[in-house]
Parts: structure tokens; sequence; C-alpha cells
């Protein structure tokens, strides 16, 4: 086993982790980061093009942006979290200038808040580099390693090159592992499959608000891409006839025509409504994107070409990690969680966090989490004791070794998560059987599963896919309301009583609650 | 997913081993090499890292099926992400002048849906 220690160990590489990592290292730490890809191409932002939340300090204009998003958090947003995030966003995102290259806002100054994705990750990796952050790209954590008391002192994983563990011992530990996609096949979401989460709740950490989690983005059917071209799509049936879909401003009513047109057959659409201005700069916003119909021939504003919803699930949704205390702790002593491995509810409540305030907040409590734990691992220094592996599920099973199929769990929990009939037409009826089928997986992953090499990587991968599913449905079936993106079919209507956050938490037993007890109804 | 490895074109620098998130190629003693095609996400990466355009990658996630490499350089299309990106100029290129835009056509693509729809329904 390798071995290593650093003052403050952050799993991720996505830009949580990159701004974590540039905070704690300017804080004075000793910072590492572990990444199961490679940092500056994994992740949804390196594949995509953030846009921050940004409002300049004017009073009048924060507190009305924060009036706006509070309304839009539905009951569950904290005004002061949006504040906070909204200054640090303004205050951090320019420092990057000296590895970005800001473009032009039209007026002779610089445009900020837009970036595009990979040359965003690779500045936030220059910029780690720079404050003498170490790198360690394809080393995934496998696990979480604590003290007798409980208190996270490192990591243990798996080098995908060497195939050899490893071991990390830290002062603290930030969890930036974004957020869970289920193998969607959104780009850039392939390592997202909630191993920060699971990691977190073996570590005793809880989530919150996983069943805001229903988000899709449309792409041509044979490769994920990024939105801007598609906003104005006409659809059509295999026939040719146009289907009558709700546009996107309709929110949840715009995914269910998508779906039940996409479960009656293939849809197509064109773009021969897009605005008149961005077929002449498309090129050059996103190249990614004009590559995937280029490179099939396909003229992009003139054909009728294949489309499909990709899963976003808490990528673009909101649930994740419990944040337990203003320096984004999880509860667990020495264990932080950042950016989209974290809840987002704070500052983005029931909605979606697309659109800019999950940005901010993988900036900004990518910061605060670093900046906190290179304050504690100041305090505690690095513990070279006798340590607990805190891993279960996929890596030291309670019962006989048998092969596990992989692919099969994943489609399995991919189907209970994003098929739109379950997804777009949440019932407590699908819900159940969705639980059912994950209950019976992840026995079988925790009681038997166990491999060696790229292959524990990808079993461990695999027990965090089903333990996040389950908690998914577990807290989708315990809001019996529909809130935000939240929708359930069999109670479509906001609920008072319900206006709470739900936490979840359990492994062989999931545990729903809610956060502050329930409001009795008045009697009419 | 990762269609080409163009031999001729590759100095064996290792940065597209570097940079693929899916450790999709291993290294080799003359070039890199293919290892789990895969795993490949078509997240475009390998290419934007290749400063010798000596990659390319099918737009399929599902397919690594492409045109022969004398094809695809004819048509321009090896190295042109690269290229449309800026990836390589000076940071003071220009290249990203126009991102700024994104939101209001985002926007404006939003709104054109919805006056469809009302009008349809009018």
């Amino acid at each position: 086993m390798t071995t290593g220690d650093a003052d403050v160990l952050i799993i991720g590489g996505g830009m949580a982790a990159a701004w974590a990592a540039i905070a704690a290292a300017e804080a004075g730490a000793r910072v590492m980061v572990v990444d199961k890809g490679a940092m500056g191409s994994s992740g949804g932002t390196a594949c995509g093009g953030p846009g921050h939340w940004w409002v300049a300090p004017d009073p009048g204009l924060r507190r009305d942006a924060i009036a706006r998003q509070t309304a839009k958090a539905e009951g569950l947003g904290d005004p002061a979290w949006m504040e906070r995030i909204l200054d640090l966003t303004w205050r951090h995102l320019p420092t990057i200038a000296p590895w970005y290259p800001f473009g032009s806002d039209g007026a002779g100054g610089r445009y900020v808040q837009g970036v595009r994705g990979p040359e965003y990750m690779r500045a936030l990796r220059g910029f780690a580099v720079a404050r003498g952050v170490t790198i360690r790209d394809h080393h995934p954590a496998t696990e979480l390693i604590a003290d007798r008391d409980g208190r996270v002192i490192g990591a243990r994983g798996i080098g995908l090159r060497d195939e050899q563990p490893w071991e990390v011992r830290a002062g603290a530990v930030v969890l930036a592992t974004g957020g869970a996609a289920f193998r969607s096949g959104l780009i850039g979401s392939h390592a997202c499959t909630g191993d920060g989460h699971l990691m977190a709740v073996e570590a005793g950490a809880r989530l919150s608000g996983m069943e805001f989690s229903i988000s899709y983005s449309l792409s041509p059917a044979w490769a994920s891409t990024r939105t801007l071209p598609y906003t104005g799509a006409r659809f059509y049936d295999a026939a040719g006839n146009e289907l009558d879909i709700a546009p996107p401003r309709t929110g949840h009513r715009h995914y269910q025509s998508l779906g039940a047109a996409m479960l009656a057959g293939p849809v197509m659409a064109d773009l021969v409504d897009a605005p008149r201005d961005l077929p002449g700069v498309l090129r050059r916003i996103q190249p990614l994107t004009v590559a995937a119909f280029e490179r099939r021939g396909i003229d992009l504003f003139r054909d009728r070409f294949p489309v499909l919803l990709f899963g976003e699930s808490t990528i673009r949704g909101t649930g994740g990690i419990d944040v337990r205390d203003d320096q984004c702790g999880t509860g667990v002593p020495g264990l932080y969680a950042a950016g989209d491995a974290a809840t987002r509810e704070l500052v983005a409540g029931a909605s979606s966090g697309g659109g800019a305030v999950n940005s901010a907040w993988a900036l900004s409590s990518g910061r605060i989490a670093g900046a906190a734990a290179a304050a504690e691992a100041a305090r505690n220094g690095v513990n070279r004791d006798a340590a607990t592996a805190l891993g279960r599920a996929g890596l030291h099973p309670g019962d006989a070794v048998e092969a596990i199929d992989t692919g099969a769990l994943i489609a399995r929990a991919g189907h209970a998560i994003h098929d739109y009939d379950r997804a777009f037409w949440r019932s407590e009826a699908n819900l159940a059987a969705s639980a059912d089928v994950l209950d019976a997986d992840w026995r079988l992953i925790a009681g038997h599963g166990h491999a060696t090499g790229r292959a524990a990587v990808e079993l461990r991968s695999t027990a965090a896919v089903v333990a996040t599913a389950r908690w998914t449905v577990a807290a989708a079936r315990e809001r019996r309301e529909s809130r935000g993106i939240h929708w359930r079919d069999d109670a479509r209507e906001i609920d008072p009583v319900l206006a709470t956050r739900l936490i979840t938490d359990g492994l062989d037993q999931v545990r729903v609650r809610p956060l502050t007890p329930l409001r009795t109804k008045v009697a009419a | 997913m990762i269609a080409h490895l163009i031999a001729e074109r590759c100095t064996n620098c290792g940065d597209c081993v570097a940079a693929c998130p899916a450790l999709v190629f291993d290294p080799g003693t003359l070039h890199p090499v293919i290892a789990r095609v895969d795993a490949c996400e078509t997240c475009y990466h390998c290419e934007l890292a290749c400063t010798q355009d000596a990659l390319f990658v099918a737009p399929e996630t599902d397919s690594a099926a492409a045109l022969p490499v004398a094809e695809l350089i004819a048509a321009g299309l090896v190295g042109k992400i690269r290229r449309d990106s800026g990836w390589n100029d000076p940071a003071d290129g220009g290249q990203l002048d126009d991102y700024r835009l994104l939101g209001p056509l985002l926007g404006a693509g939003v709104e054109i849906a919805t006056l469809r729809y009302a009008a349809r329904h009018a």
C-alpha cells in the first residue's frame, strides 16, 4: 500500500474540489487532491459551461435577488446562505484571471460570470498547482478512515493505473465528489456515482433533500451535449407529425410531455425556429456541441434529429450530504462537504439549483469547506495511530463473496431513478416497486461484493449508485406532496405541513425524517 | 467514443493519458494505447489536450465507428475542436468574446417556444 499525508485531503476533482483545494492552500495547509478522474476533465463542469449567480454588491440588488431566489426555493432556502454565496462568488471568481481568458462583456469590460467548462477547469487546476496543491489524478477514494472516536483522519483508495491500494492521512477531509447521476449518460457524469454520499453516511453523516432530483437535459439521442441550441426546438413523432410539447418554461409539464412522447416512440427535433443569431456564434460558444452533429454529417439548424432526455438527478437537482454548520461541516469531526456532493437546499431549496446557483454554491462551499478544513487540520494535526476503515458495501462483505454483475445493478438503479414513467409521475406505487428492487440489490452487494484493482473501484461505485438510489427513492416516498422539482402524481399540490427539509440516512435500514417537527394541520 | 489514434502524428507526450477522466489510454512505447474504449465518455478532452491533432473521437457515446483517418483529415475534422475552442491560442486571443451571448440566446429559445405554444393554444 502506498501512503501519504496532508493537512487537508480533498476527495474529488471538479470545481468544488478545486476551489476547496485553493482555499485550504491559501489558509496555509498542505493540500492533496485525490480524484477518480483527472482534475481538469472530471465532472459536470469540465464538459459544461457554468454560469454563476452573479449580483453586484449593491444592497438593493442583492436584496431583490435573494428575495426572488427565496421565493423560488419554496420554503426551504436560507437567505443568509444566499447572501454569503453571492459575496464569495463575486469576490473570488475574478481571481482565476491569470489562468482563464475572460472574454469581453461587449461594453468594454470583462465577462466574468459565465465560463466555458474545459477552460475553467484547466484554469482551476493551474490555480491550485500555483498554490502548491498536490494532485493525484486517477486515484479514486473508496473509503474513509477514522480514529477510535469516529473522527475522520484520512481515506483509502486504489490507484487506477497501478491498481494498488493507497492510504492518505489528513487533519481534515473534504468530500467534493459531485452529485449522483446514476450513469444516465449525461456528459461528464460517468464518475458521479454518489461515492461521497456513501462514504459520508458510513462515517455517520446524513443526507438532505434527495427527493429534489428530477432534472433532465435534452440532447441528441446519440450523445449528451450542452443544452443551448435546443430551447426553441420543435418536436415530431416518428411519422413526422408535430408534437404539442409544453414549452420549457412550464417546468415539470415540459418534462412530462416530452417523456410521454418518448415513451410512445422516438421523438425527433429540429431547430428551424432557433434564435436567428445562434447559428453564427454557436461554434464559438459551445464547440463540443457542434462537433456532436458535424461528425455525424448532420446540419443541426436544418435537419431533424432524434432526441432524448438525459438524467441530471442531483447534479442539477439539490439534494446531497447535509451541511450541519456554517463551515460546511457534516456533523462528523474532520469531515466537510462541498459542491454537488452537498445539499444545495440552503441556496436553492426545492427548486433546481441549475442556472447559476449551483455553480455559485460549488465555488463558495468549496472555499468555505477548504478554509474550515485547513483550520481544523491546524488544530488537530495528522493522526498516524491505528485507524478504522469505515467502508462496507462492495469492500468488506458481511457474507460469502459472490460475483456481482455491476452493469445489471447500475442499470436497475438507473431505471428506478431515470425512467420517464417513474420520474415524471412519481407515486407511492412506483416508488415502492423501485425500493423493493434496490433493497434486494443492496443486500446482494453489501452482503457479497468484493473485488480488487479497477474492478474494486467499479464495484464500490456500484454500491454507491445503489445506495444513493435507495436514499433518493426513500426521500421521494416520504415527501407526499409536489414541491419544487419533486412532483408526485398522487399528491399534486404543495402541502404546507411539509415545509421542512427531509433528512435521510441509514445503510441496511434507510431512515427518512423531517428536519423539524411537522406542524399539525389546523382544523378548518 | 475514441476512434483513432494517428500513430504517425503522435509524439508520445502522454498528455491524452493524463487528461482522460476515465483512463481510457495506457502508456505505450511508441504511442499511447486505447486500452479501455468502453470507458470512453465522448468528452473530447483528449482531443483538446493533443497539440499534434493525433486523436479523433467519434460522436456517438456507444460506438467508435468513424470514417478512415485520411477522409477525416481531408474534411478538416481532425483537431477541429481544439481549433474551434482556441484551446492553445494566447490567453488574450478573444476566443471567449461571444460567451456572454449564451445566456441571452438560451432565454431567446425559451421565449420562442413559449410564444409558439401560446399561439397554438390561442
